[in-house]
Parts: structure tokens; sequence; C-alpha cells
């Protein structure tokens, strides 16, 4: 597969995931506020910012709407669901030829969508139905990418792309809720809040299963960082991560060795990782560490197979006479 | 019923004017739907009880169903002038236009005696330039063409082919007759919003489609690939092809990808391919693989940048040093826009003669060449009776449009003619034929133009039908996309 197309492919896939991580952040927070004091929405607002890595002018005003109109409709903002559909789009349309029509169609009606949508119906409207419209189409995209396109070495690109992208936001997050809610254990809005972290990664029911109702940061933390079965825990996206560059190795002739290799790592830590050591340990340097761990797979990735300098390739096949 | 007086030919009315026909009118232009008399020609007949049966109101719904299609499926085209290029959606009328098969039977004809000549033309002035030699066209005309290319001198291009892809466009005058107004031997467009056009109108008319007999042109995906095949440079078997695109922000990107898919070819960009030792690579995820022809939708001047144009980021550095050593076959072959400059367009009749043999079987547009200078003298006092073209501008830039103009606007290209007369030609204002379109307010009939697609490895190919382009502003003879033109299934009919 072209380099570029692989890497259109990738990004398509990281940036749709990131829109729909934005859309339930922002759908969760909007929700969650309303029980809250003013002081206690503002402390959430800016866990939120700060878990998106976006620079918002220094105007905007920090209130619910401002927020919520830099990071849905505001094309200036490129952390902004519009921005982030927008880029997934055109990246989708760079590797045209490489996906089928269901995809493309999907993915344009989604782009047509948002882009279609003002603030004025996200906000007098429900806004609600706008962050479920975008989830939705994330979701029907990938149920269309799942079941209609050969699960080759494009569709490991993808996988790879999104399973990144959610491990890196969802580390991220964590590390957010854990900096701001951990001291004012025991409260009723405290409890609230960490519901909240829960339901930013779909995964309160999922929880409430494995652990019942109780709600403690701790037990929150093992679920989202190590469980096994829980498709958005970072330990569950490190497998796939490993397993896609594996299949992406394989169809290239073994070129993944790298890649594969730091994947490999990052997957066995978290495997044998016990959360109770992590906690008393640092929590704050695992997450740093699983980020920087995606930031070197995503590098290894680009110099592996997108961004490798020529002559040496050629000279190593022998071609380069 | 509306008759109306745009100061030529004769006036008729239909015979019967019922809806959704009330706003339809006949003048001196060719309709290709009524005769003189107002009577639906023979092969319209059905098309027009159809339409008669049928409701306005469902004429719009299929109407919106058709661009719902067309939007859901990204097909776009890209205005460029606008902030940064905006996406526009495939203008699209629901109309078919219906070519006879004795019509098409001429038309194919007469389009493939004129690509071997002209193919013949190429290669004669990049090799020993006989034809110059023996005075038949003008020595200035070709060297002082912008799209001669010196470079292409004494290169052998594998077949001796040079234009594989054509797209001709073909205009009806007032006597029914088709005139070839330009070859594009460069890198034709279209082709794409024919095969889309022809999908949408199965959707939306499918029982008229079935009782029609419409030559299939499905195939051209095919026909495209094995023409694209026969061009490798080596006997391989599996030669691998590329098409190659300037990128997502080209105007005819969406054709790009289309092409590619249909015919399960790698897209790439100038980004993507590299060249080493005189051959052309791809980088891919298992790394550099060897490329053996490029059908390149990349301009001549975009190529290469140690050729051509320096400041391109759009071509790759090295091809044509690896085009000239024939170990990559590029399509269309460098430097064939000599030979559809609009200047030498007058002289194509006369190559056709001289290298065939034969006398051209579609008629030339009149064409007044400005660097000569009693033709010029001519066309200057006739400004507003002409239509004035920039011979190297295409997509309805840089026209004058004679009868349309202001006198400043004549000013200004009187003015240019006289500083450079080699980049002007003069030619009638032609009586497009007209054919009618679905608007707003019912059936009215709009200017249309025809742009069959050509291949040729050595032997033509051409897929039974073409892109009939509209002129959807009234009154308007400007068809092209990016002014506001719209396009129509065209349909060949079997037999006679």
């Amino acid at each position: 597969m072209l380099s570029r197309v692989a890497d259109n492919l990738y990004w398509m896939s990281r940036y749709l995931e990131r829109a729909e991580h934005t859309a339930r952040l922002l759908d969760v927070n909007l929700h969650g506020v309303l029980d809250q004091t003013t002081e206690a929405a503002q402390r959430r607002w800016g866990r939120l910012l700060s878990s998106v890595h976006t620079d918002l002018p220094s105007s905007l005003s920090g209130d619910a709407y401002g927020i919520t109109q830099a990071m849905t409709v505001d094309a200036s903002n490129p952390a902004s669901i519009v921005s982030c559909v927008t880029a997934a789009r055109d990246n989708a349309r760079q590797a045209w030829e490489q996906i089928n029509s269901e995809m493309w169609e999907q993915i344009n009606r989604l782009f047509l969508h948002v882009g279609r949508t003002s603030m004025d119906e996200i906000w007098l409207g429900e806004p609600h139905a706008f962050f479920t419209t975008v989830k939705e189409g994330a979701h029907l995209f990938q149920g269309i990418t799942d079941g209609t396109m050969g699960h080759g070495e494009g569709w490991h690109f993808i996988r790879v792309g999104r399973a990144i992208e959610r491990a890196a936001a969802t580390a991220t997050l964590i590390g957010a809720h854990f900096t701001t809610g951990a001291t004012l254990e025991g409260e009723p809005l405290v409890h609230l809040e960490w519901v909240g972290l829960l339901k930013s990664c779909t995964a309160f029911e999922a929880y409430v299963k494995f652990n019942s109702a109780s709600v403690t940061p701790e037990s929150i933390a093992a679920f989202l960082l190590l469980n096994a079965d829980f498709p958005r825990s970072v330990r569950f996206m490190a497998a796939d991560i490993r397993s896609g560059l594996h299949a992406v190795g394989r169809a290239t002739g073994g070129r993944g060795g790298r890649p594969e290799r730091l994947a490999g790592r990052l997957q066995a830590a978290l495997d044998y990782s016990q959360i109770d050591e992590i906690m008393g340990d640092d929590l704050h340097a695992f997450l740093t560490f699983i980020g920087q761990q995606c930031d070197q797979i995503h590098t290894a990735i680009y110099q592996t197979f997108l961004r490798y300098p020529v002559g040496t390739a050629l000279a190593s096949r022998g071609l380069g006479f | 019923m509306h008759t109306s007086s745009p100061g030529h030919g004769t006036e008729a009315e239909l015979q019967s004017s019922q809806a959704p026909f009330i706003h339809y009118w006949l003048n001196g232009a060719y309709d290709e739907m009524f005769d003189a008399e107002g009577t639906p020609r023979p092969a319209y007949q059905q098309l027009y009880h159809r339409l008669l049966e049928m409701p306005v109101e469902e004429l719009h719904r299929r109407q919106r169903a058709a661009d719902v299609a067309f939007l859901t499926q990204g097909i776009t085209f890209t205005v460029y002038g606008a902030e940064e290029g905006i996406e526009r959606i495939w203008p699209y009328d629901l109309l078919p236009r219906i070519i006879t098969g004795k019509e098409w039977t001429t038309i194919e004809r007469g389009l493939a005696q004129r690509i071997t000549a002209l193919n013949l033309f190429l290669k004669d002035i990049y090799h020993t330039a006989r034809i110059l030699a023996d005075g038949v066209v003008p020595r200035r005309l070709v060297y002082s063409c912008r799209h001669f290319r010196r470079e292409m001198r004494g290169v052998r291009v594998p077949g001796d082919v040079y234009i594989s892809v054509v797209g001709s466009d073909l205009v009806r005058l007032p006597d029914g007759q088709f005139a070839v107004l330009e070859d594009n031997l460069r890198v034709p467009s279209g082709v794409s919003y024919m095969l889309v056009n022809r999908q949408v109108m199965k959707r939306v008319f499918s029982v008229l489609f079935t009782s029609y007999d419409v030559c299939p042109i499905d195939h051209y995906g095919q026909a495209l690939l094995s023409t694209l095949q026969r061009l490798a440079p080596s006997e391989t078997s599996n030669a691998t092809i590329v098409l190659l695109t300037p990128g997502v922000y080209n105007s005819a990107y969406f054709e790009h990808a289309y092409l590619a898919r249909q015919m399960g070819i790698e897209l790439v960009e100038g980004q993507d391919l590299l060249v080493h030792d005189a051959r052309v690579y791809v980088r891919t995820t298992a790394g550099p693989k060897r490329v053996d022809v490029i059908y390149r939708r990349v301009d001549d001047d975009f190529l290469d940048p140690l050729v051509f144009r320096a400041d391109s980021i759009l071509g790759v550095p090295g091809l044509f040093n690896a085009y000239r050593a024939g170990h990559v076959a590029l399509v269309n072959a460098v430097g064939t826009g000599v030979a559809d400059d609009k200047a030498l367009y007058a002289y194509v009749p006369a190559i056709i003669r001289y290298y065939l043999d034969e006398e051209p079987i579609l008629q030339n547009v009149e064409t007044y060449v400005l660097s000569d200078a009693s033709q010029r003298q001519y066309a200057l006092e006739h400004l507003d009776e002409l239509v004035v073209k920039d011979v190297g501008m295409s997509g309805g830039y840089g026209m004058l449009i004679g009868p349309c103009s202001t006198a400043e606007e004549r000013e200004t290209f009187r003015q240019r003619i006289l500083a450079e007369p080699r980049n002007y030609i003069a030619q009638p204002t032609l009586t497009l034929s007209r054919a009618p379109c679905f608007l707003e307010g019912g059936i009215e009939p709009r200017h249309v133009d025809l742009r069959p697609f050509i291949l040729y490895d050595g032997q033509v190919t051409i897929v039974p039908g073409a892109l009939s382009r509209v002129a959807l502003r009234r009154g308007s003879l400007v068809v092209n996309s990016s002014q506001g033109g719209g396009s129509k299934d065209t349909w060949v009919l079997h037999g006679s």
C-alpha cells in the first residue's frame, strides 16, 4: 500500500476518534454541570480543556457556551469537532481509492451534517442530539469499515490509528481527573465527577457490571487502565495496537520490527501491572509513560512504513546500483 | 408558448404546448428534441410522451433525488478563484440527450480519423518535421506554441503513441451537422461525469432507460486500463500502472480518484513517486516499488521541476529523465499540447489530408489565426461579431464573446491582440444546438455541446457515450462547469 495512503487512513481514523471523544466529553460535561455549583462547574470545564490539548484563544470566555462553541463549530480551532471531522474527511478523500463507497459516503454525510450545523442549533436546540449524531456517525463509520472493508493492511492502519488516539486520550483524561478530583472524596458531587469520568469513556455501565456500584477512584483507574475486556481500556487498546502492527508487519514482508516491539512493551506494562502498585508508586508517572510510549510507537510507524529513507531501502534490496 | 428573437434564424412554435413544455420555444439554433416544425424527432418521441405524462412535482422529486445522490457520493468539482477553492456538487440535468446510431457512426469515424492524423503529426514534428518542410503548417506557428516541448525532439515514445486519452469538444450547428470545436490532447477531464451521470440516470429514470436501446458505457475503465497496459515500456505481463494527480485541491480530483478505483490502480501524488537511477518508484509501506506506466493528470509544466517549471511541487524530480531513457511511459506523452493549440486547430483539416490523404469527416469551425496580418485585420474590424480565444487557456477562461461584450471589453482585447497576436484566435459566434433541460419553471431549451472520450493505443476505441455539457444560464453559450455549466447523460442508441 502507498505510504501516503496508509498515512491518510491512520490520520482519518485518529481524527474521527478525536471528534467522537470530544463530543462525548462535551456531552457528559454539559449534562454534569447541571447539578453543580458555579465553582465546581468552572473546575470541570478547566479539566475538560486540559484533557484535549488545545490552545484556545485567551479571549475565550470560559463559560459553557464559549467553550462549547470553541469545541464544536469553531473551524479556526483545530481541536473542534468540525475541524476534526473535516480533517478526517480530507484524509478519507486522499485515500479515496482505498476505502469503499459506503465508507466514503458515511464520512461525507457526517461531514456535511456537522458543517451545516450552527451554534444556535446546537445550543438552543438540544446539544445532546448533536453530540449523539457525531458519536453515532463515528460508530456507524467504524461498523461499515469493519463490515465492508477487507481486513488487510489498510484496515489495520485504521485500527492502529484509532487505538493510539484512544489510549493516549484515555490516559490524559484519567490524569486530569486525578489532578483535580481526588481531594474531595466522599461527597455526593464528587461521586458525580467520578461517574463523569466513566461516562466520558462510555464505561459507566460496563464498570458497574464489573465492580457493582461502588465507585472509588482506585477501582475506576484500575478499570480504565487495566481491564482486559473493556474495549476502551488502555490495556485493550495496547493489545489492539500490537496486533494491528503485527499484521502490518506481516503484510509488508517483516518490516514491522521496531513499532511492534514498542507496542509489545506497552502491552506488557499494562498486562502485568497492578493498580495498588501504580497508585502507590506514582499514577502520573505511569500515565506519562503511556503517553510517551504512544508517541514513540507513532514515530516508529513513520520511520518504518511512511517516511523511511529511500536510498537505504533500495540498497538493502539490491536495487540501488 | 414563447417565441424569442435573439437575432438570428427563424422562429417556430411547438405544435402542442402542454405542461411541462409551456416555456419552450424554438429559434434558429438546431433543437435536439424538436424539428423546425416543433414535432419531436423520432428518437425523442418516447421521452417526449413520457414527460407529458409526468407531473412536474414528480420531475422535481427525481431532480432532488439525483442532487442528493451527487452530494452524498461527494461528486464535486472545485471552482478556482474563490477563496481556497470551493467544492460544488456536479450540476446535473435530469433529461437525457439522445444521439442516434447513425449520427454516432459519423462522429466515431470522424474522431478516429482526426486522432490518428494528430498522432502522426505529433510524431512528425518531434522527429523529422516533414510537414513543416513541406510548408503545410507554418513553422513559426509550431515553434512559437507555448506547449511545444523542444525536450521531446528525437524522444521515442512507446508504440509511437502520443495521445492516448482524448476528450474532443463537438458542437452541433444549425444545419444539424457536428463540428469539432477543440481537440483536448493534454489532460482532458470529464469522463467520470459521463459515467456517474449514467449511474444516476439509471437510478432515477429506470423505466424510461429500459424502454430505449442505449449502448452501455460502463466498460470505459477496463478499456482505459488495457490502453495503459499496452503502453508499458517492457513486455511485463503485470505492469505497475499509477494515476498521478495534482492532489485533492485539483478541480478534477473526484475524477482522478474515481478512475483509479474503477481500474484498481494506485492514485499517487508527486510526493509518492521518486526517481532513482532513471527508474521511477512509488513509496509503499513495504518499500519502494517500480512503476511502469503513469497516467498523469498533471500538466507538462508541473511534471518535473528539473526540466520544466522549477517551482512545481506537484511533480517528480528526475521523471523526465526516466521517461527519456524509456524506463517509464507517460500518458499522454509530453508535448502533445502543440497539437491542440487553438491556432494550430485551423490547420487540422490540412493535417488530415497530408497524413491520411482523406477528406475530413468532421468539419472544423472557421478560425482566424491572428498572427496572420490580413486575418487579424478582418477580426479586429468584426470584434463585435466574433468570439476571441486565448490559445493557451481552457475552461472558458480568457474569452471575448463579441455579441455579448461591452465596448470596453472589446478595446481590452484589441490591445491584447495587437500586443501578442500569436496568443489569440477568432471564430464566428456559433449557434450551438439546444436541448431540453429541466429547470425551476419547467422544461426550457439550453445550449449544449458534446464531449466524447477517445482512447488510442495504435487502435482507436471510443466508448459509445459522451458528456453533454449545458449552459444552464438562459442565453449563455458557455458550457464549462467552472462557468456555471451543467451536464446531461448522453444516450447513444443502438442501430440506426
